[in-house]
């Protein structure tokens, strides 16, 4: 029999605040242990959480990213727990009214179910919580640093929508782009901004059914996702086969030894005792404050590839480069707005801007040509008045000096020369100089004909017109 | 009369009870439920669950930083401290 895995994910990502979640602490990585702290983050006795207004920003402005409904009332609830990172014995969630639900992620992803190479995958809900502190394990005792307790966390959960270890790296991918583009979380995975949990079960191909599920505990690399997938998977297909039934259970990923244990079984699940945040205030948002949220959307790095490739008509790849650099999208944007020809913009740009950007280690901002300028030099290529060739060297003045391309073309007298008389005298001396190279193309070798425009275009210093050059030279040789 | 696990709530509350004490608190415990049982018979089909006592929303802060604690004043009360960390028991889960 065929089976099939069934994955859905739990993702946290540290939100971009400047401050925690409910007390001006510093929202920063590295700085030496339990600094960052306070009364209201150590959970001190008689202390009082207020929330950060940013940090319910960032929440429904990813609701809104992740194709979210935003419902009009959210609240928060306590999560109860021991364990020494949690310094109150419970952690602020979002329990039962989350701030964001039913969402969806769209991403490019070839696979079953997928439509024009595009899947998607179900976002039950994204929402607030905190973050715990960090535990470091000595020999016989831990030690504990709150500087992370009190961070702003979003958990967001996905439905069992993910089929393998690729869609859902693929997922991830796609997920982080959006929150990094979005401006809600750096998700820097060195310094631990997202962490997952791996919900993976197995059934029958086709069955309707979920599988016992099996969670696999903060995941912190997207190639441990993968791995622990690729490894996990086989394993429960391989125990269904052999006739045993699979208990729900929490796993570790092993990083090293490259396998999955379990953790703790259903039996010995947490009863963490919600209730409802009797120091926090429920949370209804305004008409005026989603406005001003809505105010922060960007186009997200999907819809900005297939912009760029249905409005200017670009490859997917000059798009892609379009889509991950931002500034140099625009530059090229406001040189192509309107021009009948954008992918030769697109090849300027991505070809001789890129490259003079990196030699250069300009920013887009700090360039000194303008876009008006790139068009003009496309322009003059493409109208015929100059050869490619002497673009490549108008492009090099124009990098240093700024200069526009007409004037650097008239300093230079670099004007391409489509006088007929002037370039069939230059064809005429040519073939005369060239006796052998002419024989040979009347002999049938046409690749001389090439090496005779060499030598017109080298005694007119790049200027002649190639294609007069070549239609020239042609017919002489063939009089 | 609701059923519960004194064991287990004694557990979850991480509270150590002697035999005695799981015996004198499981009585006394047993009547606070059953008043508990007896509000659950108010019909409040209808009635939308508050989430505060407070009728107050949207009570936040700016997202600014304030000046924290030293390492020394955060550590204070710690009965057991290393390198700026809270030291306390292992415990690995």
């Amino acid at each position: 029999m065929e089976y099939e895995a069934v994955i859905g994910l739990e993702t946290h990502v540290q939100l971009k605040t400047h401050s925690k979640m409910w007390c001006g602490c510093a929202n920063i990585f590295g700085s030496d242990p339990n600094t960052n702290v306070c009364p209201v983050c150590l959970g001190m006795p008689g202390v009082l959480p207020v929330a950060n207004a940013e940090a319910l920003k960032l929440t429904v402005l990813t609701g809104y990213l992740l194709n979210c409904e935003i419902p009009p009332f959210a609240k928060f609830d306590r999560k109860n727990y021991f364990y020494p990172d949690s310094a109150k014995n419970y952690q602020v969630t979002q329990y039962d009214r989350p701030s964001t639900a039913k969402g969806w992620v769209e991403f490019e992803f070839d696979g079953p179910g997928s439509v024009d190479g595009m899947s998607r995958v179900r976002i039950t809900r994204a929402h607030l919580e905190e973050d715990v502190g960090k535990s470091t394990h000595f020999d016989r005792h831990s030690g504990v640093d709150f500087n992370r307790a009190g961070v702003p966390l979003l958990e967001i959960v996905s439905e069992p929508d993910l089929n393998g270890p690729e869609m859902t790296y693929a997922y991830l991918k796609a997920l982080t782009d959006i929150l990094r583009r979005g401006g809600i979380s750096d998700c820097d995975l060195e310094k631990g901004m997202l962490r997952c949990d791996v919900n993976v079960s197995v059934r029958p191909k086709g069955a309707t059914q979920l599988g016992s599920k099996i969670e696999i505990k903060n995941m912190n690399t997207f190639s441990g996702v993968r791995r622990a997938l690729e490894y996990e998977i086989p394993r429960q297909i391989e125990a269904v086969r052999r006739g045993e039934s699979l208990r729900q259970e929490t796993r570790r990923w092993d990083e090293v030894a490259g396998i999955t244990e379990t953790m703790r079984s259903k039996e010995d699940a947490h009863d963490y005792r919600y209730l409802p945040e009797p120091d926090l205030m429920p949370f209804v948002p305004t008409e005026p404050w989603l406005e001003e949220v809505r105010g922060r959307l960007v186009e997200l790095p999907l819809a900005r590839k297939r912009r760029f490739m249905g409005e200017y008509l670009l490859p997917s790849g000059d798009a892609e480069v379009f889509r991950d650099h931002l500034e140099l999208g625009a530059f090229f944007e406001r040189a192509a707005a309107g021009y009948k020809n954008p992918k030769a913009i697109a090849n300027l740009v991505i070809n001789n801007l890129q490259a003079h950007l990196v030699e250069s280690g300009f920013s887009v901002t700090e360039l000194k040509m303008t876009p008006a300028a790139v068009r003009e030099l496309v322009e003059l290529v493409e109208s015929g008045k100059i050869s490619s060739k002497i673009a490549q060297e108008v492009f090099r003045e124009m990098a240093t000096s700024g200069e526009p391309p007409a004037a650097i073309i008239d300093r230079k007298g670099w004007l391409q020369v489509s006088d007929i008389s002037a370039i069939e005298a230059l064809c005429q001396a040519a073939i005369e100089a060239n006796s052998s190279s002419s024989a040979d193309f009347r002999a049938g070798k046409v690749a001389a004909l090439n090496f005779l425009k060499g030598q017109v275009m080298k005694v007119s210093k790049g200027k002649a017109n190639p294609s007069l050059v070549g239609e020239i030279l042609e017919r002489k040789l063939r009089e | 009369m609701s059923d519960f696990n004194i064991r287990y709530i004694s557990r979850l509350a991480r509270v150590a009870l002697t035999p005695d004490e799981e015996l004198r608190l499981g009585e006394q415990l047993g009547p606070i439920l059953g008043y508990i049982e007896k509000l659950k018979e108010v019909d409040v089909s209808g009635v939308e669950p508050t989430a505060h006592a407070f009728p107050l929303v949207n009570v936040v802060r700016e997202d600014t930083v304030t000046e924290s604690l030293s390492n020394e004043e955060a550590l204070r009360n710690a009965p057991a401290r290393s390198g700026g960390l809270f030291v306390v028991p292992k415990i690995v889960e």
